[in-house]
């Protein structure tokens, strides 16, 4: 376990030096003197060009990619344009607005999507599996800021039940979490169907019967368990991808979060939160990967064994 | 007798033999249509997706108004006579600007994975045949790919500004790497089969055995993708053009429209959710469709 845990942990450190590499080179050819924003456009010439000398503007591209990657394993992202405070304060700000809506609507996916996926799979060509079958592909082809402004319409507009905009106390992050948890569920169901039907097709499944098994440990114990890497996988495709796309759910019920930060920021050229921003989004992503990874190897112990072999 | 009167031995040969490869490729291809038409629901999709592109491409011919047409007498009228989709705060028509928002949603959705696709079947057979060039392709695709699609879209867009042409490169950039991964596995599964031996040993050029032996017997996962990721496209530029990274008004893009109708959710759901159901439409036959594909192509459900 060891092995394949210290092989991983390598892996992902240089996905996530590529990544910054990735991100850095192309914010380096954004228009515009980073000096010049900082102090604002009635700066004098020599105070600009002193801050330039200070912040090593301009030295060689390699030169300010390492100083950068060496800030970055400080926690410093640099200043912000707009408020002129660290841009890793700033993102920290935001960062649990986003992470509870990840969090809670990947939890609720899981649940959701699990239960009706198992049972969709057992009962395979029944009216409730076309039914869900059918919801699932709508939800996963429905844009999250459609489904939010039809859910906001029909509870908050309509019945009154929730409130639409705003975080100020634990109702109003049920339909954001409702909104992405649905569509996460959505996805999910359609992997668990498929992977439970690839799995309790197979031979164990039919001697587990067959020793007189109880129905439901044959489908949980022997069936779930094996069919869970692909779930797994497709939730953690999901919490990357809510991540980067939280924006949208951010701008529809107006929460404070690290999506609608990163996109005032475009809109107002603060490119170091752009760059820090997009990079601890997918730093996130990078650990959420290396997580479910881990996961693999701790379910399937022919995945640890598979690293160790190649060891020796 | 003989070959008196009948044309040379070698072009009675080369006709045969087109002959049986144009039964080959008609079989196959009617193999597939005929394991698609039992699908009922992809057929469905496939008449739908048919229906939209006729209206996207006889839009000017098959709407009631102009869609930039303003009529402040008419502002947010529901859904009713005269107007069947409503109008919008500025009294434009919202059935003609969804149907020639249709225009700007096809030719982005298709025209970005077309080119997506490719550059990713090439990116994918050079990584596939040439060893030395596989690592560094397959790492930078695998990059793009370990980036959460959004974030990469809004990082591409800030660097190189809002407009269609950058929009179509970032959508691009996203798409390029599920074809080039596809086609990668695809052709190195065919590169180990005796028939590219075989060309290779009767002296076919690198560029024969990909284009006319690895390439032809690629297409399935490649087409079942190309459905996949248009779908997956049509949603991206809806998304980017709902946050205003996108296309801007006042063209009737149905992500912006749905923007612009956000701010009358309360009083006038219809401006809204009309377009947003127009992206469903188009994404869930897309995705429907390319899961029918994906099951007609499978070997493996061969009975």
């Amino acid at each position: 376990m060891a092995t394949y845990v210290f092989r991983r942990l390598m892996s992902m450190l240089m996905v996530l030096a590529a990544t910054t590499m990735f991100i850095f080179t192309l914010m380096y050819f954004v228009d515009g003197d980073p000096a010049l924003m900082l102090l604002g456009e009635n700066a004098t010439v020599e105070s600009v060009e002193a801050l330039r000398k200070e912040l090593g503007l301009d030295d060689p591209f390699f030169v300010r990619l390492g100083r950068y990657m060496a800030g970055l394993a400080r926690g410093d992202m640099g200043i912000s344009y707009r408020s002129k405070r660290p841009v890793f304060d700033e993102l920290m700000a935001r960062y649990p607005t986003t992470l509870k809506i990840t969090l809670g609507s990947t939890a609720l996916g899981l649940i959701v999507g699990v239960s009706a996926g198992v049972y969709s799979a057992i009962r395979q060509y029944s009216l409730f599996d076309r039914i869900f079958t059918t919801i699932s592909l709508f939800g996963a082809s429905a844009p999250s800021f459609w489904i939010a402004m039809i859910l906001v319409l029909l509870f908050a507009v309509r019945l009154g039940w929730l409130p639409a905009t705003g975080s100020y106390g634990i109702e109003y992050w049920i339909l954001p979490i409702f909104t992405m948890g649905l569509q996460t569920s959505a996805s999910i169901l359609r992997m668990t169907r498929s992977s439970m039907l690839e799995v309790i097709r197979q031979d164990y499944i039919r001697t587990a019967r067959a020793k007189g098994q109880t129905e439901y440990k044959v489908i949980i114990n022997h069936g779930l368990r094996n069919a869970l890497i692909p779930i797994l996988t497709m939730a953690g495709i999901k919490m990357c991808s809510f991540l980067g796309g939280s924006v949208l759910i951010e701008t529809v019920f107006a929460l404070p979060g690290l999506g609608k930060y990163i996109l005032d920021s475009v809109t107002f050229h603060d490119y170091p939160v752009v760059q820090g921003g997009v990079l601890w989004i997918c730093i996130n992503a990078i650990v959420i990967t290396f997580a479910i990874d881990m996961l693999y190897g701790f379910l399937d112990p022919r995945i640890r064994t598979m690293y160790e072999a190649k060891k020796a | 007798m003989g070959t008196v009167g009948k044309a040379p031995l070698d072009t009675q040969q080369a006709t045969a033999g087109r002959a049986r490869r144009r039964a080959r490729k008609q079989s196959m291809v009617a193999e597939v249509w005929r394991k698609l038409k039992k699908n009922t629901w992809a057929v469905g999709s496939l008449i739908i997706l048919c229906l939209l592109l006729i209206l996207a491409t006889f839009a000017p011919w098959l709407t009631p108004y102009d869609y930039r047409v303003q009529d402040y007498d008419s502002v947010l009228l529901p859904p009713g006579k005269g107007h069947i989709f409503g109008t919008d705060n500025f009294g434009r028509d919202i059935f003609s600007r969804v149907v020639y928002g249709s225009r700007y949603t096809v030719l982005i959705g298709f025209g970005c994975v077309t080119i997506a696709a490719f550059l990713g079947v090439v990116f994918g057979l050079i990584s596939a045949y040439f060893p030395k060039l596989d690592n560094i392709i397959m790492r930078s695709m695998d990059l793009i790919i370990g980036m959460p699609t959004m974030s990469l879209l809004m990082l591409l867009i800030a660097v190189m500004g809002i407009s269609i042409t950058n929009l179509v490169i970032a959508l691009c950039v996203t798409t390029i790497p599920g074809f080039a991964r596809v086609t990668r596995a695809q052709a190195l599964t065919i590169k180990h089969q005796e028939f590219i031996e075989a060309a290779v040993a009767m002296g076919a050029s690198d560029a024969r055995i990909l284009l006319k032996h690895i390439l032809p017997n690629s297409w399935a996962p490649i087409i079942v993708q190309y459905t996949l990721g248009a779908g997956q496209v049509v949603l991206s530029a809806a998304s980017l053009s709902f946050i205003g990274m996108g296309i801007q008004a006042p063209t009737p893009e149905w992500g912006l429209m749905v923007s612009q109708g956000r701010v009358y959710l309360r009083s006038h759901w219809h401006m809204a959710i009309i377009p947003g159901l127009a992206i469903v439409l188009l994404t869930f036959v897309l995705n429907y469709l390319g899961d029918g594909l994906r099951d007609a192509l499978d070997p493996r459900l061969n009975k």
